[in-house]
């Protein structure tokens, strides 16, 4: 019955290993039927507008082993796959599928982790001054900015933007990846933050509102404490539907956006998987899938670490 | 005993009356309604009372700007009369506008074969025209043409068709995604989430863990994927779309499910033998559906603007049919020359998207136990 620091830290690294384990089969789940659906589409790698000569794609798919029988393909792939190898690209000749990946990550990781950091500060600055002026005009100017964040497609947002900052004012570049510049970082991740901010800025609201009616903040308040205090403590309970939506949301933004990437002209990973579906390059498909699947569980993992951290009521012992 | 008190009336209303009452109460939810059933009906039968064909390419007015005047305007008249008079090869000695139609006087070293005429009603912008004057045994004809009067409330697309149409036509689409997208996703949902939380136990236990598994899969992907490899079929993009948006309406109808199953009601229809299909459907789903409601209102803005993504990426609606989506991407892409391609389409979406969302938290409000 007694919780001890010690017996809280071994029961987290347990629970922690525990689901690390119980994520290879949804891996594997993701990866089979990512494979089996690829592969049951009509058309191939190597089908151009001019058809190639028999031979010519006979020797092609021998080497790149696509003439063997399906399940011995999927075999390969999951056992080169065990060791790290993602194969080479089918599209990109003369590229890994690792190696486009890792040029590409460090690009979508940038502009989508500073998204996600100018989402969770400004969403929670705006939630918790809505939620203390509820009903009142500041309320209604954030929920309305909310809604806008929500309901303006990304893809009309970024070329107002561009107009705008990029032509109209001439103050930062319309695009271009630029060794990561921070002036070529700005309109992308405002971009892309935006409707988070505003998803954040409502969570925030909703769940706030309710953390000002419970009974310890109302002690807090009874006692005189100042509001930036009481709104920490609150924010600490109000955090959680946050942490719980954040973890898929940051795993899309840090594994890129196709729409800014497409439209500011960046070279980040976020492309990969509709080019490669569009042109059947098998093995970078199967890559970026797994790539996204990987991010998906780890920041899920993280979530559920975060909520114990943030809500003592939550044990993992089971 | 001749007097009697008069026994105070207590109407007793029902979850849905009360909420009715409270959500008529709340004026954005109320305006957002409106809203949508102007948008709903704008969308089924406008096309029907506007002018032009949705898919109708007008060469002469590619790109006009919005405008509720009619066109052509008069400086786009005379470059017309001129590329019809170089096509019968004749040169303009004088023209004018009369009234509604244009008089032009064209000569021509030989006589001017009167069948090029047909050449002004071919044009977009005249009716016709009808020779008024023959001289100099043909060389020199008096033509009136009466100019055709057409409206583009929201202008003309790169292709030259009339997007007031268009947007309406896109509207139908855009919404018709969205409304079937959702009922696929209720259907599996409710029916999905309420029999894992009735039967509860090791059933429950292994379909919820089916649902864990879904979740960490990266949907959007396989969206695409489908909508890549087995064709852009619009009634197959929104099964994939419901498909996949399923998975919280499950999850919610779970929850409900859990505890509406411990009441005395359920209990009752229990011990009178009902199966359990038989108080899944008469007891249990009813009584889920008010978060579902609520969360329908939320899902469908979301299966819209899913479609507009795929539109974005050219995996949608394929042309000449359009939806919101499209649009917005073609103006996305001419917003520095031609901005009202991208302003009508997102005005009608965002406004859309808007209403639903108020109506959503409208609901939420009125069906919320702990408001009252």
């Amino acid at each position: 019955m007694c919780c001890g620091v010690g017996h809280w830290r071994t029961a987290m690294l347990s629970y922690i290993l525990r689901r690390l384990v119980s994520a290879l089969p949804t891996l594997f789940v993701v990866v089979t039927l990512s494979f089996f659906l690829i592969r049951l589409a009509p058309g191939g790698p190597f089908d151009l507008e001019q058809p190639l000569e028999a031979k010519v794609m006979e020797n092609l798919n021998r080497i790149y082993k696509l003439d063997r029988p399906l399940i011995e393909q999927y075999w390969l792939y999951l056992s080169h796959l065990a060791t790290g190898d993602f194969g080479p690209s089918f599209y990109a000749r003369d590229f890994t599928v690792a190696e486009l990946l890792s040029r590409g990550l460090p690009v979508s990781i940038t502009i989508g982790g500073l998204a996600l950091l100018l989402a969770l500060a400004i969403g929670i600055v705006l939630g918790t001054i809505a939620a203390f002026r509820q009903n009142h005009a500041a309320d209604y100017s954030v929920m309305v900015f909310a809604t806008f964040g929500i309901t303006i497609p990304t893809f009309v947002v970024a070329p107002v933007l561009q107009i705008v900052f990029g032509l109209m004012l001439a103050w930062l570049p319309v695009g271009g990846w630029n060794n990561g510049h921070v002036r070529n970082l700005i309109l992308p991740v405002v971009a892309l933050a935006l409707p988070q901010i505003a998803v954040v800025a409502r969570m925030i609201r909703a769940s706030m509102i309710e953390a000002l009616r419970s009974n310890h903040i109302r002690t807090l308040r009874s006692q005189g404490l100042p509001r930036s205090t009481i709104a920490l403590h609150a924010l600490r309970g109000a955090m959680l539907p946050v942490v719980s939506y954040m973890g898929p949301a940051a795993a899309a933004l840090l594994t890129g956006s196709v729409v800014i990437e497409t439209i500011f002209g960046l070279p980040g990973v976020g492309r990969y998987f509709v080019e490669g579906a569009l042109n059947r390059d098998y093995t970078l498909v199967m890559g970026t899938v797994v790539m996204v699947a990987v991010f998906v569980l780890v920041f899920n993992l993280i979530v559920d670490i975060l909520y114990a951290l943030l809500d003592p009521r939550v044990r993992y012992d089971t | 005993m001749s007097e009697t008190l008069a026994a105070p009336v207590t109407v007793s209303r029902s979850l849905w009356a009360d909420a009715r009452i409270r959500l008529f109460r709340n004026k954005a939810a109320v305006a957002s309604l409106f809203v949508l059933i102007f948008m709903g009906l704008l969308a089924i039968f406008g096309p029907m009372f506007s002018p032009h064909q949705y898919e109708r390419v007008y060469t002469e007015y590619v790109r006009v700007p919005a405008s509720l005047s009619a066109y052509p305007k008069p400086d786009q008249i005379a470059p017309a009369v001129e590329r019809i008079a170089a096509r019968i090869r004749a040169q303009i000695e004088k023209q004018e506008i009369i009234g509604g139609s244009v008089r032009v006087t064209l000569v021509s070293p030989r006589a001017i074969d009167e069948r090029n005429l047909a050449f002004f009603g071919r044009s977009d912008l005249f009716q016709g025209s009808n020779v008024i004057e023959r001289a100099d045994e043909g060389r020199k004809l008096v033509i009136d043409a009466p100019i055709r009067w057409r409206t583009f409330l929201f202008g003309t697309d790169g292709n030259g068709r009339d997007l007031f149409t268009r947007t309406l036509i896109a509207g139908r689409v855009s919404l018709a995604i969205g409304l079937l997208a959702t009922g696929v996703a209720l259907l599996i949902g409710v029916i999905y989430g309420a029999t894992a939380g009735y039967l509860g136990g090791r059933i429950d236990t292994v379909m919820m863990r089916i649902v864990d598994i879904l979740y960490a899969l990266p949907f959007i992907f396989f969206v695409i994927m489908l909508v890549v490899f087995f064709g852009r079929n619009f009634i197959l993009m929104f099964l994939a779309v419901g498909a996949i948006e399923w998975l919280d309406m499950a999850r919610i109808v779970r929850g409900q499910t859990l505890s509406i199953k411990r009441q005395e009601y359920v209990q009752a229809a229990e011990a009178l033998g009902v199966t359990s299909g038989g108080i899944l459907k008469r007891h249990i789903i009813p009584n889920t559906l008010g978060p579902v409601v609520v969360y329908m209102t939320l899902l469908v803005p979301k299966v819209i603007l899913l479609e507009s993504f795929l539109s974005f990426l050219g995996l949608g609606v394929q042309e000449p049919m359009t939806s919101w989506g499209v649009l917005i991407a073609d103006g996305a892409r001419n917003i520095q020359n031609a901005e009202w391609l991208l302003f009508f389409p997102a005005l009608f979406l965002v406004s859309t998207l808007f209403a639903l969302n108020f109506l959503g938290d409208g609901l939420r409000d009125a069906l919320d136990p702990k408001d009252r």
